[in-house]
């Protein structure tokens, strides 16, 4: 135990990753999907855009150039599914770093200071859980037309809800233990008791849900371009994609199914991810 | 030679506990599930003393201790003055009591293993009382914990300065909970039963250095225990309590020799003693 904790940082890190072996695959998939969309389209010929009349709904082939086949406008598959993965993961990324912070800061202070604060920002979570989610989007929507920035902010106001309530529930328990105490007694008050002491004790559980909260975003937002409510055409995210490919699946399969792999692709890394990272940041658990 | 019931009016006193109730009320209101923990309490620190608490669980030693930080549970009712230095901490607002929690009282906790903080190195936890308090820089509060270390004899200080707590053993995580009890030099410690949770060879040690810190720091303790043999080692006083009153103070020699209440002799009575017949 001694040895590891003399190491320097990287080097400790780089010991308790060879223990999770998963963290790394799950890691680098993600890498590479991310990469792929974000170099790939610009050096291919095609864009994911202009329609090609004469290569309708191609199956997937080796020799032509389009490797995943096309879809019904005879658009190249591959680039359209790498422009998918880009919005999608954007909208992952963007919407659960902010759902995660808002709900980690909003169920901390919840927590810890309890009393009538507590009651009053818990309420007003159960207010905004009973908005019904849907005709909510639908009506912002209707406001602002379809525009990207509007999903962040859907998806993202909707998702810290359960982060919330789940770190209010931690950091109620959180507050009673001795080493709170402590603090406390040594003078400990304020911003510095809940960034130092609560919120890195509920961080094993904050990564989990952080982790979970990326597949449900992404896929609420397939949900709702499933919807015809998301990204706007011809622009297309995973969900969209898929929405597409599933109104023509008996003629052509390739359509649902690449989109759908990549999807559920991206979603078990992004689980796996989170169950290594959590044994990996918890100094409890080092190897 | 009999002492008198009552604590002595000195006038210098640190801590000066007068007629202090702590009362439960029950959770609907009616009588029967309220509990009084303290009732009538009384009680003198002298500067650089040591007081030693004893009684049963559930006498309400700890719950003197709680009141003197104002850290009893939001439903608990305070009665009473406790003043420190001649201000009142009974009913003090949290910005006065954060003042002086930490700087100029501390508090060593029962069990070690629970009262540090499991994501921060000991040496973070240390440095935090003189960075919150003195508005030390990083470094220096550093350099003070790392000093503090060595002043509870932690072997290697530099070494588990930068551990996570789990990666000690007990009697040092007690040790680094007597250092960060004692790093901003309070007049006045707190310790509530600071060797319970520890073997008896490790209690032995960690006695000695509360011995040597108190004569070294001349801050005064006030030690809770239900344990005799320890406030006999170091108390200077000791004060028995029972169903939330004191029913016994006096100097430790004078209680051992000549108890003066029932309840006191049945305490020193229940001490095992060994006896070697040849």
């Amino acid at each position: 135990m001694s040895s590891s904790s003399r190491a320097p940082w990287r080097q400790r890190l780089r010991l308790r990753l060879r223990g999770h072996p998963g963290i790394l695959i799950a890691g680098s998939v993600l890498l590479l999907i991310a990469l792929a969309s974000l170099i790939l389209p610009a050096l291919s010929p095609y864009d994911y855009f202009t329609p090609q009349l004469d290569l309708i709904s191609r199956p997937p082939m080796l020799r032509g150039g389009h490797l995943l086949g096309t879809d019904p406008l005879g658009r190249d598959l591959l680039i359209r599914v790498l422009w998918g993965c880009r919005i999608s993961l954007l909208i992952a990324l963007v919407a659960s770093l902010i759902s995660v912070l808002v709900g980690v800061l909003w169920g901390a202070i919840a927590g810890y200071v309890g009393g009538h604060t507590d009651a009053l920002m818990m309420r007003t979570v159960d207010v905004l859980y009973s908005v019904p989610f849907v005709p909510f989007v639908i009506v912002l929507t209707m406001l602002f037309g379809r525009q990207l920035w509007l999903m962040f902010v859907a998806i993202g106001a909707v998702s810290w809800l359960d982060i919330a309530r789940i770190v209010r529930g931690e950091a109620l328990s959180l507050k009673r233990r001795e080493f709170i105490e402590a603090a406390r007694v040594a003078g400990v008050h304020g911003a510095r008791m809940i960034g130092r002491h609560i919120v890195p004790n509920l961080l094993g559980v904050v990564i989990i849900y952080a982790t979970l909260t990326v597949p449900s975003v992404i896929l609420f937002e397939a949900f709702m371009s499933f919807l015809g409510l998301g990204v706007r055409v011809p622009l297309a995210s995973l969900g969209s994609l898929i929405a597409d490919g599933a109104s023509d699946m008996q003629a052509h399969p390739h359509l649902l199914l690449v989109p759908a792999t990549v999807l559920a692709t991206i979603i078990y890394c992004f689980n796996f991810l989170g169950d290594g990272l959590r044994d990996l940041l918890d100094p409890r658990r080092q190897t | 030679m009999s002492v008198p019931m009552s604590a002595p009016m000195t006038a210098e006193a640190l801590l000066q506990i007068r007629s202090l109730s702590v009362h439960y009320p029950a959770a609907n209101g009616r009588a029967a599930g309220a509990v009084d923990a303290l009732s009538g309490v009384d009680l003198d620190v002298a500067a650089g003393e040591c007081l030693g608490l004893v009684g049963e669980s559930g006498s309400g030693k700890t719950a003197i201790l709680l009141s003197i930080l104002g850290l009893l549970p939001p439903n608990a009712r305070l009665g009473g003055s406790i003043r420190f230095h001649g201000d009142e901490l009974a009913g003090m607002p949290l910005k006065g009591l954060n003042e002086i929690r930490g700087t100029r009282i501390a508090m060593i906790f029962q069990d070690p293993m629970s009262a540090l903080n499991p994501y921060m190195r000991i040496i973070d936890q240390l440095s935090e009382v003189p960075r919150v308090h003195g508005g030390l820089p990083r470094r220096a509060a550093e350099q003070r914990a790392l000093e503090m270390l060595e002043a509870v004899h932690i072997g290697e200080p530099r070494r588990r300065a930068r551990q996570y707590p789990h990666e000690l053993s007990g009697g040092m995580r007690q040790r680094v909970m007597i250092a960060m009890a004692l790093i901003a030099e309070p007049e006045l410690i707190l310790a509530d039963e600071p060797t319970t949770a520890l073997d008896v060879t490790v209690q032995a040690q960690i006695l000695a250095l509360l011995q040597e810190i108190r004569e070294r720091t001349g801050a005064a303790l006030l030690l809770v225990t239900h344990d005799l043999g320890i406030v006999a080692q170091l108390a200077d006083r000791i004060g028995v309590m029972r169903h939330g009153k004191i029913v016994e103070q006096a100097d430790c020699l004078a209680l051992f020799e000549h108890p003066q209440h029932e309840y006191t002799r049945s305490l020193l009575a229940a001490m095992p003693r060994l006896r070697v017949s040849a």
